[in-house]
This record gives structure tokens, C-alpha cells and sequence, in this order.
């Protein structure tokens, strides 16, 4: 093997070990800063924090998304909040209370180092964003509010209304364009990555397509950021955008950089249910309503009554009874894996069943619609306009939807890929959310990932690297935009008879079905065989209209499906071979009699770490085990 | 939530090829239209027949389907994002529509906003404005705790209330004028309104709304058109802040010290 898996997580005592890291890192000089250019694809909040701060700094950055402007990139619809451990309410929380919730919440599978620094830097993100102008919601003494998500038993989620990632994007944008404005930030809107370039084993490059003109242009650089986000659209319908791919991540790990935990999936339990087979996504109910929101079904199984009639003893408040202490704010793992239960038992609601109520009458009785209104009340009407139901009068209706994706890339500490100079941020890594993420804690890794960690250690890759001058001139350039040039005259090719969408929901169907809430050696093998079967079809029979010299929609979606087609397939792999159950990651073989995650620490506490080796041949599958020096494995409980 | 009552519709639809092709209304007839269908659902199942027919997809802007990334548009029977209250045209739903009903759907139309292809249009003015002051320069690093500025919550709430702007241009498009004046006042007004973005309004004010001038954007002339049809509820009264501060920064801020 060549693939190198040093986590590099420094020696020393965890609460010292980022300051001694960032002291002994190489710095560039403010001269020598300027010789240098950065490439940072995507604009959420990983990327965009990382080019604006990079630019500050003094480097040329070169910022891509995909969207016709660096606002709209996906971290907008992130709802309800950012953690941090300022401890404001005075609740008990401390740096090494959230550094222990995210490792637990995770189900003992991220690296301590890296969420130990996470939870470090949380407090800078909010001073940073506040300055920035963020309007988080405020008491009436002018101090911050905060309040509570699942996973953890203090108030430590600020928030502005349920449009948190929307006000942090915004205030990312607006780093951003003041670089601009000073000439730091070369912006290139509409453009998709398309491959990464390596020269020398370095990433120097990368290959976009302009989407408008549907022409191929190259960009050099010496150092390549990537902060292109999760992969949850391989199931088709999930919560993630139109245009969240998984394209720039694959492409990359085709080129070398090895992918960790690709079935780590996270399904969210708030998310409203599907209804019909022309959907094109699902809408996430923020998890900040499970504050005040109760999750319950009729007791008895197919219960025709409407939710009004059903009297309370008839009702199963089931988070509330099997997890007592943590309740209706029980993780997203394991309240999704409990909607699904009561589901498989025949006590789903709604018109197919595959729903389960979020009921406001009691939180409504308790503080009056105006206080409900205050917290959640753009969420009210989303879900109106939705659905035509009014929350207000009747409860919710919610089932779980693909939300996050825990795996990606892997990374060291200093968010580098196996391929130097190729740095992993925000979703599109695997670092620090183990097998399942907490709710608020996204937009706290991509920030803390963009502003503090990646601005310190791509600096010490620049100042420790040899970098020899590379222009786009480069053969290596030519190699690859003949490689996707290749790629896309195939696809339009093809001329067949079903659509890129018809394939890509038959993808979907295969992963919720078989690599969803819950997996089986049996199910995951003919999820394989069926995805290869489906790859085989996608290229014999896809129907790509028109040509690749203009605005091209089913182009750009036929790329992304082909590539999914891919990873949908490592995904199953890699739940076939971890056999245990951990967090997202539910494999029916393995769970305790009371159906929890029955963990197997001996054989799988380690980072499943998948090696291309090519389209013919199998992916290897490396391992870096976790060592908890700070923490003792323990069966994760929220009873 | 499914249903049977499903029900066609015919749609007039703008197809233009490029920037500088001509375009035209173009008819379409689709069936079997769900009422939970969202209106961006009904053109994907329309764009799907066509596709299976072998012709050019109806080209259009999308990407949350949740009504946050601002990145939807279309002139809907003539009003930005369909005219339903706090509404974007991705969360329109066929709710609204029935059985045989005729629906004109168009690209946003505004000097500033350039077609790109059918109903997409280019925006880049939008960021341009921005880059121009939509900003407080605070530099990663520098922020004191967050707590130590303290700001009452009522003017926390209304900073919100402006800042929930997505930048979609509906504004524009409704405005006879073609004015970006309520997007951006929404960013000068929210700044305006914090302690945080004191040290830069004046010079914010006047670049923003020199930039604004000079990208094609017309004035506003009290019409509020761009209120009525705002999908996240602007106030016009963020225009008045916007004027206020302008008007403040022309009579006391040197003009030596501006910063183009």
C-alpha cells in the first residue's frame, strides 16, 4: 500500500495540544504570502470562511461554487443552530463537556484530537460571526440566547430564529466580498469541478466546467481547498440541495485521496414525509423543535382515528418512555431508529403510514402560541405551505430523511487528504462527527475548519512543501481535461431511453432501501450486485439531450449520477465489512436485545479508510485505528 | 397527503436560447399534476416528458427547495415567485392551482438581470452591490467575546427582520423601476441598525448605492411593489433606513476619505 494514514494528531496533553500544533507549524512571511495561490471549491460555510480568511491573510484564493453566487451554497438551509461552549447559561458546560458530547454523540468513532480542537475553537466562532454582524436572537438584556439540541443536556445552540446557517452563510459571504472587493478573492460563480489535477503527487489544480457556456477551464494553484460538502443525494431524495454532488470528493479520491467511513450516513428524524414518486427532495423540520415539540403515535396499531380524537392514555410517547433523561431530545440516530420501529410495528400515521407525530399542544398550552410562534414560527409556515396543514391546530407530521454525511475524504489533523496539498473541509471530510453527528454541530466544524484550523496548517504546507512553479500548461492539465472531455462525449453518446433522473431514483430506491436506517449482510450484497447491474444499464441506456456547448442541465446531472453510481456502491461495501452497529450505521445482526447499536470495539474501533485502485478492480480497505487516551469507550446510553 | 385528484394544466412558457437569442411563449400541456406537487416538481415533470421526447429541457434556476438559498426566480402570471405571501416560487405548491387552469410562467425581467437561458437570468449584480460595503471588515481573529457587545432585543430582531433577505432579485422584477433598493437597503439598514456596523455605514451607504446606480438598477419611487412580493417580508421600511443613511453620510462624510 502507499496510501500514508498518520493522523499526525500531535503528542502532549489534549487541551494543549492545538496551541503547541499551531506554534510549531511553519508560518509565511506577509511578503512571501502573496506568491501564493489557493484554490477553495464551494462556498459554504468551510469554504467560504477558508477563502475569506485565507484571503486576509494575503494569499490569492481562487473561489469556486456552483450556484450563480457564493450565497446560495447549501449551508443556508441549516436551521437550527450552532453549538459552542461558552457556558453562557451557566449550565455546567465547558469545552471538555462538548469535546465529550460530540465524541459520545459519535458513538466512540472520531478521532479525540481533532474533536477535542473543535470543541476548543467553538467559542472564537461566535465572537467571530458576532463581529461579522450576525443578529443571533438576543434576551431582553441584550445578551446572547441559547437553547437546546439533541445529544446533550445543556443549552449551548446559538441561534438566529430557524435560519441559523442562513445568517451564518451570509456573514461567510460577507468576509468573502470584502476580499473581493480588495482584489484577494477571484470569484468564479457557475462553475463545477470536474477533476482534480496532481502534478508530482501534489494537488495543483483543478478542471471546472463553466456551466453557462458548458466549456472546460483550468486553474493552477498550490494548494487546493476542498469544502464541496456531503454526498446524501446518492439516496436521491434526502435534505441536501438540487445540486449537492458527491462529483468533486469522488473525483478526488479517484486521484488518490483515500475515503473514510462512506456508509456513515446520517438519517434525520424531523423531516416531512414523503408523499408522492414526483418528488425531487425532502424539507428538514428543524431538530430545535424537539425543545418543545413531543414525538408520540397511537398505541394501538393502525389507528384510523385523526390525531384530535386519539385521548392521551391511547397515545405511545415513545421517545420520552424508552430514553426518560434525554427524551424527546434523544439523538438523530436513535430517534430516527425509533420512528422506524413504531413504523415496522403498524403504529405509523398519515396516509402512509411512514410518519410519526411532532405535537405542539402541550408546549402551545404551556407558553401560548405567541412564545411558540416567536421560536419556530417560519417553520410553522413552511410546514403549511407544504403540506396545507396548520401545526398550530393539528400536529406535525415527520419522518426520518437522509440529512448528513458523516463519512468523506480522510484527513490528518492538519485537514490534509492522502494527497498533499489537497485539504478536506467542512461535510466533505470524514474528521469529526464518528458515526453520527449532533444536531448544531455542522456549521460548527465547517466554521471551525474555515476560519481557524485550515488557515493555520495550509500555511504550514506552504511553508514546509517544495512547490515548484506550475502553470496550466502543464501536460498534467491536458491529461485531465481530456479525461472529462472524454467522459462527457461518452455520456452524450449513449442516446438511449431512460433519463438521468429515472436512474438516479433507482439508485435512491436501492441505498434507503438496503443502505438506510437499518442494513443486513444479505440486503448490503444485493444492494452491490444491484448498483453494478444499474451502472451497467446507466451507460447502455441514458437518454443526455443536446451537447456539451451550452447550458446543459441534464448534462451536469448525467455526471453526478454517473458518479454516484460509484459511490453508491462503496457505501454498501463499506457497511458489508463494518460489522457492528455504530451510531447511522445499524446493521440488524448486531443490536442488544432492547434493539440498540451493539458496538464491537475490539474489531471496529478504527476509521475504515477505502483506497482506489482503479474501475477494474476492488477498493482496499485500510484502517486507522482510534485510540481513546482521554475518554473510556462506553456504551453510549440516553436512558 | 397523496392523493388521486390529480389534474392537467397548460403552461405558457418563456424559451430563449441564449443571452442574445430571441425568445418567445412557448405551449406546454401537462397531466396528472398532484396538488402536493411544489411548482418546481410540475417542471420537472414536465421537463422529463420533454427530455423523453428528445428536445432541450426548459432551462431555470433552483437549489434548496426550501425557500433559503435565494437561488429560484420565474415570473409566475406575471408576479415574482407566483405573488403568495412570504413565498418562493419553490415552495409554491400545485395547492393553488386547478383543474384546466392556464399559468404564464417567465424569467425575471430587469435591466440588471440579463436572460442566460429560458427562465434563468444572471444576478451577478446582486453580489456586485455587495462587494461595494455589504460587509462589516472585522478580520478572523480580531472578535472580543460576543457577549461583550450587548444589543437590545429589539433591535437584534429587526437587524434579523432585514437580514433574512436571500437575494433573489424578486424585488427588482416587481419594481417598474427595476430597482434593487430593497435588497439592498435590507443589508445597509441591518448594519446600520448594529453597534458593529457603525465604524463603516456612511462609507457602506454611499458606495453601496453608487454601485447600485451604476449597474442599471432603477430608483425607488414608493411603488412597494417589492414588499408586496418580498418571499421573507421586507419591510420598505429598510428603504427609509437606507435613505436616512445615505442622506446622513452625503452632508457629513468627506469625500476625500471615500473609498471607491
Amino acid at each position: 500500500m502507499a496510501i500514508n494514514l498518520d493522523a499526525k494528531s500531535p503528542a502532549g496533553d489534549l487541551k494543549d495540544k492545538w496551541s503547541k500544533h499551531k506554534f510549531e507549524s511553519k508560518l509565511v512571511n506577509p511578503a512571501n504570502k502573496r506568491k501564493f495561490t489557493v484554490i477553495v471549491v464551494g462556498t459554504g460555510l468551510a469554504g467560504g470562511s477558508a477563502a475569506a480568511t485565507l484571503a486576509e491573510l494575503g494569499y490569492n484564493v481562487l473561489s469556486f461554487c456552483i450556484q450563480d453566487s457564493p450565497r446560495r451554497a447549501h449551508s443556508i438551509a441549516a436551521q437550527g443552530g450552532i453549538n459552542a461552549a461558552k457556558n453562557y447559561p451557566n449550565d455546567g458546560d465547558s469545552v471538555k463537556r462538548l469535546f465529550y458530547d460530540t465524541i459520545k454523540g459519535g458513538d466512540y468513532r472520531a478521532r479525540e484530537a481533532n474533536v477535542y480542537r473543535l470543541a476548543e475553537v467553538s467559542n472564537n466562532i461566535i465572537d467571530q460571526m458576532v463581529s461579522q454582524g450576525v443578529p443571533f436572537a438576543r434576551e431582553y438584556g441584550g445578551y446572547l440566547d441559547n437553547r437546546s439540541f439533541g445529544g446533550s443536556q445543556v443549552s449551548r445552540t446559538f441561534y438566529a430564529r430557524g435560519q441559523t446557517g442562513q445568517q451564518l452563510l451570509l456573514g461567510a459571504y460577507s468576509g468573502m466580498m470584502k476580499m473581493v472587493s480588495k482584489g484577494k478573492i477571484k470569484m468564479y460563480n457557475r462553475r463545477e469541478m470536474m477533476d482534480l489535477v496532481t502534478i508530482n503527487g501534489k494537488a495543483r489544480g483543478i478542471i471546472v466546467r463553466n456551466l453557462i457556456t458548458g466549456e472546460l477551464e483550468k486553474y493552477a494553484a498550490d494548494a487546493v481547498l476542498l469544502c464541496t460538502g456531503g454526498y446524501g443525494n446518492v439516496y436521491f431524495l434526502s435534505t441536501n440541495a438540487m445540486t449537492s454532488n458527491a462529483s468533486a470528493a469522488w473525483r478526488c479520491h479517484k486521484r488518490g485521496a483515500a475515503f473514510a467511513n462512506p456508509c456513515f450516513t446520517q438519517i434525520h428524524p424531523t423531516c416531512i414525509p414523503v408523499h408522492g414518486d414526483y418528488q425531487s427532495k425532502l424539507t428538514l423540520m428543524s431538530e430545535s423543535l424537539r425543545n418543545d415539540g413531543r414525538v408520540w403515535v397511537p398505541k394501538k396499531e393502525n389507528d384510523p382515528r385523526k390525531p384530535a380524537d386519539i385521548p392521551e392514555e391511547e397515545r405511545d410517547y415513545y421517545l420520552e418512555r424508552v430514553y426518560p433523561s434525554f427524551g424527546n431530545l434523544a439523538p438523530r440516530d436513535v430517534s430516527s431508529r425509533q420512528a422506524k420501529y413504531r413504523y415496522d410495528e403498524g403504529k405509523g400515521v398519515g396516509p402512509t403510514k411512514q410518519a410519526v407525530y411532532l405535537d405542539f399542544a402541550d408546549a402551545i398550552k404551556r407558553l401560548g402560541q405567541d412564545t411558540i410562534s416567536g421560536r419556530y414560527g417560519n417553520l410553522f409556515e413552511m410546514y403549511e405551505r407544504i403540506t396545507g396543514d396548520n401545526p398550530y391546530k393539528t400536529p406535525m407530521m415527520i419522518y426520518p430523511a437522509v440529512h448528513y454525511t458523516m463519512g468523506g475524504l480522510w484527513v490528518d489533523y492538519n485537514l490534509q487528504s492522502t494527497v498533499p496539498g489537497l485539504h478536506v473541509l467542512g461535510e466533505a471530510n470524514f474528521s469529526d462527527h464518528g458515526a453520527n453527528r449532533l444536531g448544531a454541530s455542522a456549521l460548527m466544524q465547517g466554521l471551525a475548519d474555515g476560519y481557524f484550523v485550515a488557515p493555520n496548517t495550509v500555511s504550514h504546507y506552504l511553508a514546509s512543501t517544495t512547490l515548484e512553479k506550475v502553470t496550466t500548461d502543464d501536460p498534467a492539465f491536458k491529461d485531465a481535461e481530456q479525461a472529462v472531455m472524454l467522459q462527457t462525449s461518452k455520456l452524450l453518446g449513449v442516446k438511449g431511453k431512460r433519463t438521468v433522473d429515472d436512474f438516479h431514483k433507482a439508485l435512491g430506491h436501492i441505498m434507503w432501501e438496503k443502505v438506510g436506517m437499518a442494513r443486513n449482510e444479505a440486503g448490503l450484497k444485493s444492494a452491490i450486485e444491484g448498483i453494478r447491474k444499474l451502472r451497467e444499464e446507466f451507460w447502455q441506456d441514458v437518454n443526455v439531450p443536446g451537447d456539451a456547448g451550452h447550458f446543459n442541465l441534464e448534462l451536469h446531472k448525467a455526471t453526478r449520477v454517473a458518479d454516484f453510481l460509484e459511490l453508491g456502491e462503496l457505501m454498501a461495501l463499506d457497511a458489508l465489512e463494518r460489522k457492528e452497529s455504530c451510531g447511522g450505521h445499524f446493521r440488524e445482526e448486531y443490536q442488544t436485545a432492547d434493539g440498540e447499536a451493539k458496538r464491537d470495539d475490539e474489531n471496529f474501533a478504527h476509521v475504515a479508510v477505502w483506497e482506489y485502485t482503479g474501475s477494474n478492480s476492488s477498493p482496499i480497505r485500510h484502517k486507522e485505528e482510534l485510540k481513546f487516551e482521554y475518554l473510556q469507550l462506553a456504551t453510549r446510553s440516553y436512558k | 397527503m397523496s392523493s388521486d385528484n390529480t389534474f392537467s394544466l397548460n403552461l405558457k412558457i418563456w424559451r430563449q436560447k441564449g443571452a442574445n437569442a430571441e425568445g418567445k411563449l412557448v405551449d406546454y400541456h401537462v397531466d396528472h399534476v398532484s396538488p402536493d406537487m411544489s411548482f418546481l416538481e410540475m417542471i420537472d415533470v414536465l421537463n422529463e416528458q420533454l427530455v423523453r421526447k428528445g428536445e432541450d429541457p426548459i432551462a431555470f434556476d433552483h437549489d434548496c427547495r426550501e425557500g433559503i438559498c435565494g437561488m429560484c426566480s420565474m415570473m409566475i402570471d406575471g408576479k415574482a415567485h407566483g405573488g403568495y405571501k412570504n413565498t418562493t416560487t419553490c415552495q409554491v405548491h400545485m395547492r393553488l392551482y386547478k383543474n384546466g387552469d392556464t399559468i404564464v410562467v417567465e424569467p425575471f425581467r430587469a435591466s440588471a438581470f440579463p436572460i442566460v437561458k429560458d427562465l434563468a437570468v444572471d444576478r451577478s449584480a446582486i453580489d456586485k452591490v455587495m462587494i461595494k460595503g455589504g460587509y462589516i471588515s472585522a478580520n478572523t481573529g480580531n472578535a472580543q467575546d460576543g457577549n461583550s457587545i450587548l444589543i437590545p432585543k429589539p433591535i437584534a430582531d429587526e437587524a434579523m427582520d432585514a437580514a433574512a433577505c436571500i437575494g433573489c432579485g424578486a424585488c427588482v422584477a416587481s419594481c417598474p423601476n427595476g430597482s434593487g433598493m430593497l435588497f439592498m437597503g435590507a443589508k445597509i439598514s441591518q448594519l446600520a441598525l448594529l453597534p458593529q456596523g457603525q465604524p463603516e455605514a456612511p462609507q457602506r451607504a454611499l458606495n453601496m448605492v453608487h454601485e447600485h446606480d451604476t449597474l442599471g438598477f432603477g430608483n425607488c419611487t414608493n411603488h412597494a411593489e417589492c414588499e408586496a412580493t418580498c418571499p421573507k417580508g421586507i419591510s420598505i421600511e429598510h428603504i427609509a433606513r437606507m435613505n436616512r443613511e445615505y442622506i446622513k453620510a452625503a452632508f457629513t462624510y468627506h469625500e476625500k476619505t471615500r473609498s471607491e
